[in-house]
């Protein structure tokens, strides 16, 4: 029972710090490409946009986040269930919306709230379920608990 | 047309790239500590495996498939359409993970994915 608990508070914790990154690293990339304008597919446009990627600080800020989320997703997911923790992450868009309305003083539509709401149900209704249910992992993960 | 490739590159890329490296995390087992030393040895013995090879192109192109998107479209066009990778990914958690996925789960899963949809739009 305390070892089913504690495996809910730390895949809790991974999926907040999971969930934060993401959701700087999506922004700051967003920035990054709006600046760099719309890209073209040819050669020549191609070229522009991955030299414009290359360059810009904002989007090399973003790639850090991310791969901050990767490494928190690759932990996590070590011992939890991808379709436990892929639903639970969609938490970050909550975040933003809650973001938007108390730093920016953003106003938010009723469609906006409802599906804030929706992901909130969906979320609670994932993180009732079991965090971990193949076996594979447990057995790895017990094995890991014995050598210690 | 274009569009919709990448938008199928988005989402197939991002789910299969995720289920490749969630199986080479499993394999290589968890940190037995949440301390960074614990967790980076995890990540360097997490990175020779041959799954986590095998999830990198496929994140790869889907990332950029994502930037080229966000130069061409908004937003609330891209993100409900790439919130399907909620049913996609349950769908491989399934059948290639072997997860137990109940009705619980299910539900959680098209929630969000509508909300996420629901979210963009607003």
């Amino acid at each position: 029972m305390a070892s089913e608990k504690r495996l809910r508070v730390k895949t809790l914790i991974m999926v907040l710090a999971m969930v934060v990154c993401a959701v700087v690293g999506d922004l700051l990339l967003k920035r990054g490409m709006s600046k760099a304008g719309a890209v073209q597919f040819t050669v020549t446009g191609l070229e522009h946009a991955l030299m414009t990627m290359m360059t810009s600080v904002t989007i090399w800020l973003g790639i850090c986040f991310l791969l901050g989320f990767m490494a928190t997703q690759m932990t996590v997911m070590s011992w939890a269930d991808y379709s436990y923790v892929m639903p639970a992450g969609a938490f970050g868009y909550a975040l933003q919306t809650f973001l938007a309305v108390v730093v920016l003083h953003e106003a938010v539509s009723i469609r906006r709230w409802i599906g804030v709401a929706l992901i909130c149900v969906g979320v609670v209704l994932v993180g009732q379920t079991k965090p971990r249910t193949t076996e594979a992992a447990a057995r790895v993960a017990e094995k890991a608990a014995l050598s210690c | 047309m274009l569009t919709v490739l990448l938008l199928i590159v988005l989402i197939c890329g991002s789910t299969g790239g995720e289920i490749a490296i969630t199986r080479g995390s499993k394999k290589t087992g968890e940190p037995a500590r949440l301390r960074p030393k614990a967790v980076l040895r995890f990540l360097g013995q997490a990175i020779c495996n041959g799954w986590f090879w095998l999830g990198i192109p496929l994140m790869a192109a889907s990332f950029f498939a994502l930037l080229i998107l966000f130069s061409w479209h908004p937003l609330s066009f891209v993100i409900p359409i790439s919130a399907l990778s909620y049913v996609v990914g349950a769908l491989g958690a399934k059948y290639i993970l072997k997860e137990e996925v109940n009705t619980a789960r299910w539900a959680g899963v098209v929630l969000v994915c509508a909300g996420v949809a629901l979210v963009a739009f607003g």
